[in-house]
């Protein structure tokens, strides 16, 4: 356990590690949703104390892995542009696209900008009234509605020249088609507590009652995940599948009505294509017709954007908790964060990553120090 | 970025009908929109995502992620921006630029 030593409330954190092993008769496999989840399991050991039945595989939570390729080709497209501008959160510049990535765009004199929040891309439009600026938009139900918020604040301010790039991605769906899937081994979810700050819990019961599978809420902290595997374990063991809420402190069943109102004025449902995964029916957002002047899609013209994802990166199953990580014949040799080949690499919150800032020792002959 | 970091409300104003804060960070403040939280009042402590506040938590909850999120490395990414060069990031690690790269 010697990861979480480091842990203040480590005496707390080992009771729940111990009951969990108390409760856990059968041997059972638990996806947590979300890539932040995904870090703090790597990074306090979490998986490693864990009563050897119950195995935790990881799930495709992290928006900058599942963008799709094509999506990253036209942010390119657009910042290799001569007057355009393209904003983003600076976690896409190293994802690689087809070709390459943002951050070869943004050194080879292309305009890239990176911004933490969709307020500061609004005051990128505003200071460069004669260029086009466009957002490259990216997030589950956390991000959705601040981008909304953009774009309905632009057309307030009828600021012309600003537009998204928006490729959202919604976490019901992804579950649904992971349940749905011949392959799926998960057995027991924890829901991204941040999503559900936003969203509530109401979509998530009706995912429990029909695929039979209990869903615990939780956030990110050690003790979030070890009291939501207890709750799951619990669950599972005595044959119930509901929707509960360890991430009380952030999440109400109800979630952020005004969050949800802005989001659902300026997008609507779409089929989305995840990266690695390929196409989930109604697992996206879009922008609504109401606000196409500042739908980049529909502003530049993107032909024939569609190209396949590299053959020796295994991301999709690893997105699918159906293979580790480390399972990569490339995992640390030739895929590193310095040279990501596919995007759980890239992000923070990428799986790849994680293992490789945790793990990478596993592999034998990595390289790892 | 599909974080969401706790912070200190230091300010609250209104913008051409928008709510705008104030949010310290450890060493670092950035605006946040408060639109979403409208019940949230200076000195509360809220978390928030890229940008924009969605929910509040109380000050210890507050200070214990916080300091999880820096000893996980994951707030430089969370909190980069070209806008705010002359600020030092979280921690003392590489300028405003995040990730050595
Ligand atoms: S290690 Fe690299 S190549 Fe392998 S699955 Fe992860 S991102 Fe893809």
């Amino acid at each position: 356990m010697k990861y979480l030593d480091e842990y203040r409330d480590e005496r707390i954190a080992r009771n729940l590690a111990a009951e969990i092993g108390r409760r856990a008769r059968r041997p059972w496999t638990l996806m947590e949703i979300c890539g932040g989840q995904t870090h703090t399991l790597m990074r306090f050991g979490i998986d490693e104390v864990l009563p050897p039945g119950i195995e935790m595989v990881h799930g495709p939570g992290c928006p900058v892995c599942v963008t799709s390729l094509e999506t990253i080709d036209k942010a390119i497209a657009i910042a290799s542009r001569p007057a355009a501008i393209l904003v983003s959160y600076g976690d896409m510049l190293r994802v690689p696209g087809s070709r390459t990535d943002l951050f070869h765009v943004k050194a080879s004199g292309g305009d890239v900008r990176v911004v933490y929040s969709p307020v500061e891309a609004l005051k990128v439009a505003r200071a460069h009234p004669n260029r086009p600026v466009v957002f490259f938009a990216v997030g589950f139900e956390t991000t959705a509605p601040a981008n909304a918020m953009a774009i309905w604040q632009a057309k307030r301010e009828g600021l012309a020249n600003f537009s998204m790039l928006a490729s959202h991605v919604l976490v019901p769906p992804a579950i649904r088609a992971l349940l749905s899937s011949p392959h799926n081994r998960v057995q027991g979810f924890i829901g991204p507590g941040h999503v559900c700050t936003v969203m509530g819990c109401r979509e998530y019961e009706q995912l429990a009652r029909e695929f039979r599978v209990p869903i615990v809420v939780g956030g990110f902290e050690p003790m979030d995940l070890l009291e939501a595997i207890l709750m799951l374990v619990t669950q599972l063991e005595q044959g119930r599948a509901e929707v509960e809420n360890q991430y009380v402190r952030s999440v109400t069943y109800e979630g952020n009505r005004l969050a949800q109102k802005v989001l659902g004025e300026v997008f609507e449902v779409c089929d989305r294509k995840w990266r690695g995964i390929g196409q989930i029916p109604a697992s996206g957002l879009s922008i609504r017709r109401e606000y196409a002047d500042f739908d980049a899609d529909t502003i530049f013209d993107f032909e024939g954007f569609t190209v396949p994802e590299p053959a020796e990166c295994i991301s999709a199953l690893v997105l699918q908790g159906r293979k580790k990580p480390t399972d990569c014949p490339v995992f640390a040799a030739r895929c590193t964060p310095e040279h990501p080949l596919g995007a759980p690499m890239v992000s923070s919150e990428g799986a790849c990553a994680a293992y490789y800032q945790y793990r990478r020792h596993m592999v034998a002959g990595a390289g790892a120090n | 970025m599909c974080l969401a970091i706790p912070g200190k409300l230091l300010t609250a104003e209104e913008h051409n009908g928008v709510r705008i804060g104030r949010v310290q960070f450890g060493g670092i403040t950035r605006e946040a929109c408060l639109d979403f939280l409208p019940e949230a009042s200076v000195g509360d402590y809220v978390i928030v995502h890229v940008g924009f506040a969605l929910s509040r938590v109380d000050r210890e909850e507050a200070e214990r992620s916080y300091a999880l999120l820096e000893s996980m490395g994951l707030l430089e990414g969370e909190l980069q921006s070209d806008l705010h060069d002359s600020e030092s990031s979280p921690g003392g690690r590489a300028g405003a630029g995040g990730r050595p790269l």
